[in-house]
């Protein structure tokens, strides 16, 4: 039983970390349609920002992820500015494309500057560090970060939800036409969107890196894996971006448990498949 | 006419290059409720949105309050006084009555602004008011009618355009709706109305147009127009 709930508490831990990283995905897909493809390689920057604020500037990845926080936002706005606002609106393949290039200067610039040598930061604040709960052991850097991934969600789901911002980033999701006509300058909405799109994973990168290491290819799989939780959440939403991830964290658990480590993933995408046969727009889809 | 509103000076609109709008030209004046009238697929639509600016004319010019707007994005609209009810209506289904009331006042930043012209409203549609939480996709026909206007008229404009108010609506709320119309005027605002139940828009409009194949073919007094023969005989089956 002790077992059962450590693996659980492990997958729930991972679950959190992945809402974050999803609902930024999400909250594009869900207002302008997009399909982030440089999402993942975002991540890879935020974790390769924290790591050298940690290793050149000796700071710790529990302050530094303010700075990935709003350095992958200017780097999100930018490139809305400066890639998807050419492209969007004509067909869903430019942006996808677009994104995918960018994915791959990405990754390859990293590769170039930085080697594809794994780096781990040595003696953050929390590595190493543990709690116990009874028979149970729960990582500190990965408790921190999960709970603060969790704040954060509810954070921009208050946002979305209560604020008039949040309703006119809905307002621009459901009809763009009709949200100009309210005064809405749409196209700063999808900028923001897109900045705060890179401001949720570059908060989870920046906090990642206390406990995991930061290579070129880092983002390849966070990024698959929040394609999977927006899917099976549902385009554009942010509770259903936490309930998968939350989900998907404790099926990998469990399944790399109880069957073997290789076919953690197996499992996560036999249930990808089943809920999307049967319910194609997600567990909440708008 | 100098003291004009809204100028409309032979515009010409296309979509993909297909022409749909001919020349259009007319004007509005402060206080006044103008009919554009005509058949479906005539570009009365078009011309209101181009007049919004939804969808930039290929030539002519739109001026309001003697400051060109031809060009103006869609979103500066508010700003400069002009609100746009869309054919349709164009909710935002999934916020509640409540939700689509504060955007239609997104641009205004006073609170107590946005509350007194909610206030107003919910004077002006009080259903509305019982209907504050409800998510706009569950209201009634009627109801959605009744929010889409109430939602124009929260930025307090100064040109109230609508577009096809009587879509979809059965014959005793288009009445309600029409007298909603009139009562907005009265309080000050102006009107321009896009309408296929030519008899109903034109009892009410100091002034009309009628709008055939993108072209005006007609204008004039509301009243005239009733009266015209070849507007009874080609609108309204008489």
């Amino acid at each position: 039983m002790d077992i059962f709930a450590q693996v659980m508490i492990d997958g729930l831990l991972t679950g959190m970390l992945y809402a974050l990283v999803a609902a930024g995905l999400s909250l594009i897909w869900g207002v302008m349609d997009v399909i982030h493809f440089a999402h993942g390689e975002f991540l890879m920057v935020a974790m390769y920002l924290s790591f050298w604020l940690g290793f050149v500037g000796g700071i710790d990845p529990v302050i530094s992820w303010m700075a990935s926080g709003v350095f992958l936002f200017i780097l999100g706005a930018l490139t809305y500015r400066l890639v998807i606002s050419h492209c969007i609106g004509k067909s869903a393949m430019p942006p996808l494309l677009a994104t995918f290039g960018l994915s791959l200067f990405l990754k390859n610039f990293c590769m170039n500057r930085f080697s594809p040598n794994f780096r781990i930061l040595q003696d953050t604040l929390l590595g190493g560090k543990t709690i116990m709960l009874g028979s149970i052991t729960i990582g500190l850097p990965q408790l921190v970060t999960g709970v603060f991934s969790v704040t954060m969600l509810f954070a921009l789901y208050y946002l979305i939800k209560k604020t008039r911002l949040g309703w006119a980033i809905q307002a621009t999701a459901m009809d763009r036409e009709a949200a100009e006509l309210m005064g809405i300058h749409t196209d700063r909405i999808y900028l923001l969107v897109f900045g705060l799109g890179g401001a949720c994973v570059g908060i989870a990168g920046g906090l990642m890196t206390s406990y995991l290491a930061v290579h070129p290819e880092v983002g390849g799989l966070f990024g698959l894996i929040a394609f999977l939780i927006v899917a099976l959440g549902g385009f554009g939403s942010v509770p259903g971006a936490l309930a998968a991830a939350l989900i998907i964290g404790m099926v990998e658990a469990l399944a790399g448990f109880y069957i073997a480590p290789v076919f953690k993933y197996v499992a996560v995408f036999m249930l990808y498949l089943v809920v999307v046969m049967v319910r194609p727009k997600g567990l909440f889809g708008w | 006419m100098n003291n004009a509103m809204l100028e409309v000076e032979g515009i010409h609109c296309a979509y993909d290059g297909v022409p749909v709008v001919h020349g259009v030209s007319l004007n509005v004046s402060q206080g006044e409720i103008v009919a554009i009238v005509g058949a479906n697929g005539a570009g009365k639509s078009t011309t209101m949105k181009a007049i919004a600016g939804l969808h930039h004319p290929t030539r002519g010019r739109i001026r309001f309050l003697g400051q060109d707007i031809t060009q103006t994005p869609g979103y500066a609209m508010i700003a400069k006084g002009i609100s746009y009810v869309p054919e349709g209506r164009r909710l935002f289904a999934k916020l509640s009555v409540r939700e689509n009331l504060e955007l239609g006042a997104y641009t205004e930043k006073n609170r107590a602004v946005i509350d007194q012209r909610l206030e107003q409203v919910f004077t002006l549609f009080p259903i509305l008011a019982d209907r504050a939480k409800q998510v706009a996709e569950t209201l009634s026909g009627g109801e959605q009618q009744m929010c889409a206007i109430a939602r124009g008229l929260m930025s307090g404009p100064k040109l109230l355009m609508l577009d096809e108010l009587s879509l979809g609506l059965m014959p005793a709320l288009v009445e309600k709706v029409i007298a909603t119309v009139v009562e907005i005027n009265r309080q000050g605002t102006t009107i321009l109305l896009v309408e296929q139940m030519v008899q109903e828009a034109l009892e009410i409009a100091d002034r009309g147009y009628v709008l055939q194949t993108g072209r005006i073919v007609q204008e004039g007094p509301a009243k005239a127009l009733l009266a015209s023969d070849s507007v009874r005989k080609a609108y309204m089956g008489l």
